[in-house]
């Protein structure tokens, strides 16, 4: 095989953002009714900032739907309704406040509603009829996502069966599926974190504020700080204290905990999440001292 | 050490490789080794290693570390009997960015292969020093070979266990440059390394002298991706994945007057590149005509190349939909209604002559007849032996006849344009991979 190598070197970012767009469009091509979960979380920003890229200069072609647990961060609310009223798009909202005021679903012990989403999200995706559905998971987040397909196929229950998976060959995705079966589509499954702070910075996305250091009462609990709020009162013996904190996932008030984090801007965000690369990437908790302490290297090294 | 300036510098490329062993070759502790000498392992996860390490009494010279221990999340679920499947990993170094496709090799190796080669720059295929070429090592290679991976890697591990015998290497090198000449592979990199202790992986072995030749990370670091590789016009196919013609449907922040009568066709450059002012010609249909705009989201250029995702505006309007594919004027192969094929059988329902298919490429799916089957290849010879049935993980080679003719190129070829899938028509499943190819290009035999 000899090889005679091209000029043409395409950047890391733009060929993830090609791979996506190429997904994309795969699925608004070959589906009836594609929808996007859009939480308002920096993932789901980025794939429908991809998806404005894949069908410019005509409006994205799809609605969004978000599941609203009634825990939200109310700038991340406020941010959801200004993004899809600036693109023009159709939101569903499928909410478990209703489903626990109809008797549906009941609150847990724990006070958290992440398990209770599933059935809302099922029956919007049924009464939608939509027959794909746009996810903003990444295969760098856990084993189990390691594993999961592009285009993956959902049985009429919404089950992922893992050991019946389609191999996915070259990009060419098959989503034949039969009635009452839909797919979850994963246009940035192979982005890393650290990929998608740098798109964020480079095509200036806007993001929740959350995302940046600010000033928040906050307070200890299992080894992270948690914001003091309607859903999320601390207990007696938890002190509440003003910390410089930011959110590296943004879910639930009720169980999203914050980091400690002086990176106000995109650029320290890039930074911070990059030096947590070498040490800790993908981690979540209790990852504020280390890092912070990156950081503190990375301005002993002069960088700012 | 990658400098965190490089993580963040902008000029970085992305690599796809597979990896490919038996299970005692060593494999997940050298995906381990890769990710660990990297720095692509968390501080955390690197407690727990150590923890269940120190639990299993596990010694070496790597600080006490089962690197395996790493990949022990996937293990497990291969232990438990939940999958056996292909499992991607993530991890850059200040040169480039990698996408690690963990293929197992024992149980559905052939499907496993062939999903981590499809979409491979390079593979590496482990041997264990002292066990030398097997069977296995023979199988993936000629998975390899079909899908003509550009960068084929073997890596002889577990040469510390040999004293790093240089005689153990040469008569390996030897057996493989036997196998790899049966297949018409050149330049096939053969590297001694030891994943438990991290020779020759990410640091240069000491214990190697007679060994001059990259390291693994370097190889991995300096391989061309495909793209990378005769990016040339002549090669440029585009399949056209759908019209963008808003019309009524504009984009909030799009100037409406300009932009009414904007007709572009979108897709993905599978291979080759393009210019303004480029003569194209279009199948079905024969067109011909000249790019007159190329844009990438909002952004008007002068110059696109494979694997960019693009708009191609064209000279004339013409009747061309989802499934069309643009090309390089003159270059476009005859579309056709029969092509021979070598298949990769993925399915464990059986086939044989007359089974109705769909046959996916590109951006277009027809239907398709299973007309003959030529036979299948034995592993062993790589010869094609006569058969009537293929079966799970059969390599077959078939003639299939299409509904609609297509312009299929060959895989060797083009590697994108000549793959395809078949389809079950009724439940939806991925039966086969597929390259169109003769018999002659791929007459293996060792």
């Amino acid at each position: 095989m000899s090889q005679k190598l091209s000029e043409n070197r395409l950047d890391l970012l733009d060929t993830l953002e090609s791979e996506s767009i190429h997904i994309i469009r795969e699925v608004v091509a070959e589906f009836e009714r594609p929808v996007l979960l859009f939480s308002g979380g920096k993932d789901s920003v980025v794939v429908l900032h991809l998806a404005t890229k894949a069908f410019w200069p005509g409006k994205v072609p799809f609605p969004v739907l978000h599941v609203d647990t009634g825990h939200n961060f109310p700038e991340v609310i406020e941010f959801r309704d200004r993004t899809v009223e600036k693109l023009g798009l159709r939101l569903e909202v499928a909410s478990v406040q209703d489903y626990i005021d109809r008797g549906v679903l009941q609150e847990r012990p724990d006070g958290t509603r992440n398990p209770l989403q599933t059935l809302p999200l099922l029956d919007a995706i049924t009464a939608g009829k939509h027959d794909a559905v746009f996810g903003g998971a990444r295969r760098d987040e856990d084993k189990a996502r390691a594993k999961e397909r592009i285009i993956s196929l959902r049985d009429e229950f919404g089950q992922w069966d893992p050991r019946n998976q389609r191999p996915e060959l070259w990009n060419l995705y098959n989503g034949r599926h039969l009635p009452g079966q839909h797919v979850r589509a994963f246009p940035i499954s192979n982005w890393t974190e650290l990929d998608i702070w740098r798109y964020i910075e480079r095509e200036g996305i806007e993001l929740p504020p959350l995302y940046y250091a600010h000033e928040r009462e906050v307070y200890q609990r299992d080894g992270m700080w948690r914001a003091v709020g309607p859903v999320s009162e601390p207990t007696p013996d938890e002190v509440v204290e003003t910390r410089l904190v930011r959110y590296r996932t943004v879910g639930d008030m009720s169980c999203t905990g914050a980091v400690e984090s002086p990176a106000r801007t995109i650029s320290d965000v890039v930074i911070e999440v990059a030096a947590s690369t070498l040490t800790e990437r993908g981690a979540t908790r209790a990852d504020d001292r280390i890092s912070e302490a990156a950081m503190e290297d990375r301005k002993k090294e002069g960088y700012f | 050490m990658p400098e965190i300036t490089q993580t963040l510098a902008q000029a970085r490329t992305l690599l796809r490789f597979a990896t490919a062993g038996s299970v005692d070759d060593g494999k997940s502790t050298l995906v381990g080794r890769l990710l660990h000498d990297s720095k692509a392992v968390l501080v955390d996860q690197l407690e727990a290693v150590a923890r269940t390490s120190a639990e299993r009494g596990f010694g070496g010279e790597a600080g006490g570390l089962d690197l395996a221990l790493l990949t022990d999340g996937l293990r497990a679920e291969r232990e438990q009997g939940i999958t056996i499947d292909v499992a991607y990993r993530y991890f850059s170094t200040s040169e480039r960015s990698f996408i690690l496709a963990d293929c197992p090799g024992h149980v559905q190796y052939t499907r496993n292969m062939v999903t981590g080669a499809a979409t491979a720059d390079a593979v590496v295929v482990l041997i264990d020093a002292r066990k030398g070429v097997l069977e296995q090592t023979r199988r993936h290679l000629s998975v390899v070979a079909l899908l003509r991976v550009p960068n084929v890697i073997v890596a002889v591990n577990k040469i510390d266990l040999v004293d790093f015998s240089e005689q153990v290497y040469n008569d390996i090198v030897t057996d493989l440059a036997k196998i790899t000449n049966g297949m018409r592979m050149d330049d096939v990199h053969v590297i001694p390394v030891s994943a438990l202790e991290g020779d020759n992986v990410v640091e240069r072995s000491t214990k190697t002298p007679w060994y001059s030749g990259p390291t693994l990370i370097e190889l991995l670091e300096q391989l061309p991706a495909i793209d990378e590789i005769e990016n040339n016009h002549e090669a440029f196919r585009f399949p056209v994945q759908l019209v963008i013609r808003p019309q009524g449907g504009l984009a909030p922040s799009v100037d409406a007057d300009e932009f009414r009568d904007y007709r572009g066709y979108a897709g993905q450059i599978s291979s080759g590149e393009i210019r303004v002012g480029d003569s194209v010609e279009i199948a079905p249909g024969n067109f011909k005509t000249k790019v007159v705009g190329i844009d990438i989201a909002g952004k008007s250029v002068e110059h696109a190349f494979a694997p960019q995702s693009v708009n191609l505006r064209l000279a004339e309007e013409f009747d061309v939909a989802r499934g069309a594919v643009i090309g390089a004027t003159n270059t476009l192969p005859e579309s056709v209604n029969l092509i021979e094929a070598e298949v990769f059988w993925l399915d464990p329902r059986s086939a044989e002559a007359g089974a109705r298919v769909l046959v996916k490429t590109g951006t277009s799916t027809v239907q398709g007849i299973i007309s003959q089957v030529i036979g299948r290849r034995n592993l062993d010879t790589l010869a094609i032996d006569p058969a009537e049935k293929i079966e799970v993980n059969d390599i077959a080679h078939v003639l299939i006849k299409l509904a609609t003719p297509q312009p299929f190129d060959d895989y060797r070829d083009n590697r994108r344009a000549g793959a395809f899938l078949i389809i079950q028509p009724q439940d939806g499943a991925t039966l086969a991979a597929g390259i169109h190819t003769n018999l002659e290009l791929v007459n293996f035999s060792i």
